[in-house]
């Protein structure tokens, strides 16, 4: 082996190593620097728990929305044939180009307290910003794009032949689509809704603002790792860093294994 | 034509209208209100640190994530499957795990005993590790499929290994590289969760924009919040913009 | 008539894809759709489907008018050029389709199914899925699916196209074969005059979107009404605005002095046919088709000076 490849080869493992592996390996290593005593004693914490279940609430509410909305789109984007689907395609992929504390932002300015539908939704007795609607829909916005993209490519790839083939067999529009279609795209989908609940667990910045981050109330476990790093209470931290690290890798487990199946890799 | 329906009244929820309503709030004093938001020094610094941190972002991400890729591709060791999954890592870790995991090694009572947290070095290390996947990822897939003849080719007709480099691989991977710098740009721009913890939110020293806007938003300062929210915005599109016509513009001679 | 297609025409942005197409089929008939890629063949059999909608005229169906019926009303069997296989289904599944989305009961189906694929011949295939299937069973399977909820009129689209020649061969056969058991007014598109030939009864010979000629094949192949048809049913010698085919010249021995003198160029042996390409002794060329005995008989080589007989020739108002 010539000595620039090993060069090159120690260059970029010693950058992984020292960015991401050891930095990761190391949260695990501080978790359980004092035993699992104080990790049993910081998962069994009611604020914990509350926080953990509040995260998995607001995932079970927003990726079936976004599955659902996400399939629309893709067929729309990819079978639609009307003006603006470029613009429309792009107003889908914002999302990923602004911040989260942004996506915040807006979203009090419209259904916050003094924001465009705050009187309206106040005269309903509707409270979204500060509460789990808002939470939900934070969430929703920033991981709007997964599924649209992991399933026009798909989408794109298994054609209109069979669809039609369907219909010459006699199929409504309703069973070509599932009976044919979306069995055909179930692995694109699928993916998608793997990084979408990956990104919903982790979501943050965006969650943090329409929360009011009220402890054992609007505080999902991401928010609840930043509550006990400020109080000093690094074990907290380090035990819900680690549970929601734990989920991360089951999401890239997930994601290999899909992609084995799809033969294809995508960014998220 | 129900189904248009709500997929349109869930996009307006969702996107338009908060978009909408930023756009609104950041112009509702004219240019004159929106420029003295984003000079108001602390804004100002904020921003700066933000781009210039982002510059450095791209810079490293171009040599190191190209790196990165072409050991992946082209190289053979042990494990290489395990690295190469683990690559995505940022993009699955929660932002705010992101920050608690670097504050693990690189913070106080380090155990290698470099402690960055609360510097600027801080800042520019968490936009790497978040923005980590993005050259890597675009420029693997091209690097798998350049073909090896163009390259014995080359260094056939006498050309060296560092102008095979410089000549064939690295134009061939340009649009790759670039769109992936791009994709780091924006994020490294808008991100939040992974600064919050490890750079201690210093104003004039370590508070990036999207913690600056945080800030507005606590204090009930809307308006100064939105105006360097779409400023950051503005930015980002106009890296991705520039950067993908740059990307159209190249692959056009390449493919 | 089972179908009958009215003064049809289609535009696809500018381009002309039909133009006041009108054909019948009778009863059982086995036709074929043939012309040159680009000549709207595909289209013509698409909007017969219900797959595409014309922009004018109007598709009868054993005597209803469904221009404006969808197709999966229409008694259609569809057949794809690359088949449209479900690919998360079994062949079985595959085939069932047509059935099962009609909420037939399920002993009906599998008898169905079992009798289909036994006349497709994949009776022991039920249980692959289709990326374990060769291109000519997938053929066969994309048949039998269609045939399944006895179509009242069965149309495949370019059914051979994407199949090795060895296939479509053994295919070509089989299908007409399959039609005289069965019997089901059929129409198929293809490019290839010679699949058109061997396997249809009546052929419908088209170009830029106009109709050039219907007929039997050997009334095409005899009385081409125009130099389009002659040219694309089969091989032609052009002699100024007279055309003959390779086939009717006759070569005569050299000692017979009746025709007209020629000179022998070249001499191209293709199996049993061997082609001769000629120059009349006024300058002009035409190649001859003629038999391997013929061939052998004459001792043709190239140099060689020879006399030939030409036929009648085709000539075409302009």
């Amino acid at each position: 082996m010539s000595s620039s490849k090993l060069a090159a080869r120690t260059i970029a493992l010693a950058y992984l190593a020292l960015l991401l592996l050891a930095p990761v390996l190391m949260i695990f290593y501080r978790t359980f620097e004092h035993g699992v005593a104080p990790v049993w004693s910081a998962v069994s914490a009611p604020n914990a728990q509350h926080a953990f279940w509040l995260s998995l609430e607001i995932v079970a509410i927003a990726v079936p929305l976004n599955t659902v909305f996400g399939i629309g789109m893709a067929l729309l984007l990819e079978r639609g044939r009307f003006r603006g689907k470029a613009l429309l395609g792009m107003l889908i992929d914002l999302p990923f180009a602004i911040s989260p504390v942004v996506v915040g932002l807006s979203l009090v300015l419209v259904y916050g307290k003094t924001g465009w539908l705050g009187d309206w939704l106040a005269a309903r007795g509707i409270q979204v910003i500060f509460s789990v609607p808002g939470m939900v829909i934070a969430t929703a916005v920033v991981c709007l794009p997964f599924v649209v993209r992991e399933t026009v490519p798909v989408l794109r790839e298994l054609g209109v032949d069979s669809e039609q083939a369907a219909e010459t067999l006699g199929a409504s529009a309703w069973q070509a689509f599932w009976r044919v279609t979306l069995p055909g795209i179930r692995w694109g989908v699928v993916y998608g809704v793997v990084l979408t609940t990956a990104r919903a667990l982790g979501e943050f910045g965006a969650v943090s603002i329409v929360s009011g981050r009220v402890e054992g109330q609007t505080q999902t476990l991401p928010l609840y790792v930043q509550d006990r790093f400020e109080n000093f209470d690094s074990t907290g931290a380090y035990t819900a860093a680690v549970v929601l690290a734990l989920l991360a890798l089951a999401t890239l487990l997930a994601m290999n294994l899909l992609t084995r199946r799809t033969h294809r890799r995508t960014a998220l | 034509m129900l189904g248009k329906g709500l997929l349109g009244i869930y996009l307006t929820v969702l996107v338009l209208l908060p978009v909408a309503a930023l756009l609104a709030k950041s112009g509702n004093g004219g240019i004159g209100a929106f420029w003295r938001e984003i000079s108001n020094p602390e804004a100002l610094a904020a921003i700066k640190l933000t781009l210039a941190a982002s510059a450095i972002v791209v810079i490293v991400n171009a040599v190191f994530g190209t790196l990165v890729a072409w050991v992946l591709v082209r190289d053979e060791f042990p494990g290489k499957a395990i690295v190469n999954a683990l690559i995505d890592l940022p993009f699955a870790l929660p932002t705010i795990v992101a920050g608690v995991v670097l504050l693990a090694l690189y913070g106080k009572n380090s155990p290698v005993g470099i402690d960055v947290a609360f510097t600027r070095a801080s800042v520019v290390g968490a936009l790497l590790f978040v923005t980590l996947p993005f050259v890597v990822r675009s420029v693997q897939p091209v690097l798998l499929e350049l073909d090896l003849a163009m390259e014995e080719a080359a260094a056939s007709l006498g050309a060296g290994p560092l102008t095979v480099l410089r000549r064939i691989v690295l134009p061939t991977l340009a649009p790759a590289i670039i769109s992936g710098v791009a994709l780091s740009f924006a994020r490294a721009v808008g991100e939040f969760g992974s600064l919050v913890l490890i750079t201690g939110n210093l104003p004039f020293k370590t508070e990036a924009g999207s913690v600056y806007i945080f800030g507005q938003i606590q204090n009930e300062n809307l308006a100064a919040a939105a105006a360097v929210s779409v400023l950051l915005l503005l930015a980002a599109l106009l890296v991705l913009g520039l950067l993908g016509f740059a990307v159209r513009r190249r692959s056009r001679h390449v493919l | 008539m089972a179908i009958e297609v009215r003064e049809v025409s289609k535009r696809f942005g500018d381009f002309v894809a039909l133009e006041d197409v009108s054909i019948t089929v009778s009863d059982g008939a086995l036709t074929a759709l043939l012309g040159p890629s680009g000549s709207g063949k595909s289209t013509l059999l698409r909007i017969i489907a219900g797959l595409e909608s014309p922009d004018s005229g109007e598709v009868v169906i054993e005597g209803n008018d469904v221009t404006d019926a969808p197709a999966r009303s229409r008694g259609v069997g569809f057949v794809f050029q690359h088949y449209a296989p479900f690919k998360h289904m079994t062949v079985h599944d595959n085939v069932a389709f047509g059935l099962s989305v009609r909420k037939r009961p399920k002993d009906e189906i599998r008898a169905r199914v079992e009798e289909l694929l036994g006349l497709v011949r994949l009776s022991g295939l039920a249980g692959r899925y289709p990326s374990q299937l060769s291109g000519g069973q997938l053929q066969r399977m994309a048949l039998a699916r269609a045939l399944a909820v006895q179509p009242r009129v069965l149309l495949l689209d370019e059914p051979f196209g994407a199949l090795d020649a060895q296939v479509r061969a053994e295919l070509r056969e089989w299908l007409r074969r399959l039609h005289e058991e069965i019997h089901v007014t059929t129409i198929f598109v293809t490019h290839d005059q010679e699949e058109a030939m061997e396997v249809a009864e009546q052929i419908v010979v088209m170009n830029a979107g106009r109709i050039e000629q219907a007929g039997a094949p050997r009334e095409l192949y005899e009385s081409p009404r125009n130099e389009f048809v002659m040219s694309f049913v089969g091989p032609v010698n052009r002699l100024g605005d007279a055309f003959l085919r390779p086939h009717d010249i006759q070569i005569l021995p050299e000692s017979n002095g009746t025709g007209t003198e020629a000179l022998v160029e070249r001499v191209v042996h293709l199996g049993f046919e061997v082609r001769v390409e000629l120059k009349l002794h006024d300058g002009r060329d035409v190649w001859a088709q003629v038999t391997r005995e013929v061939a052998h008989e004459l001792e043709l080589t190239e140099g060689q000076i020879l006399s030939v007989r030409l036929p009648a020739p085709h000539v075409f108002a302009r």
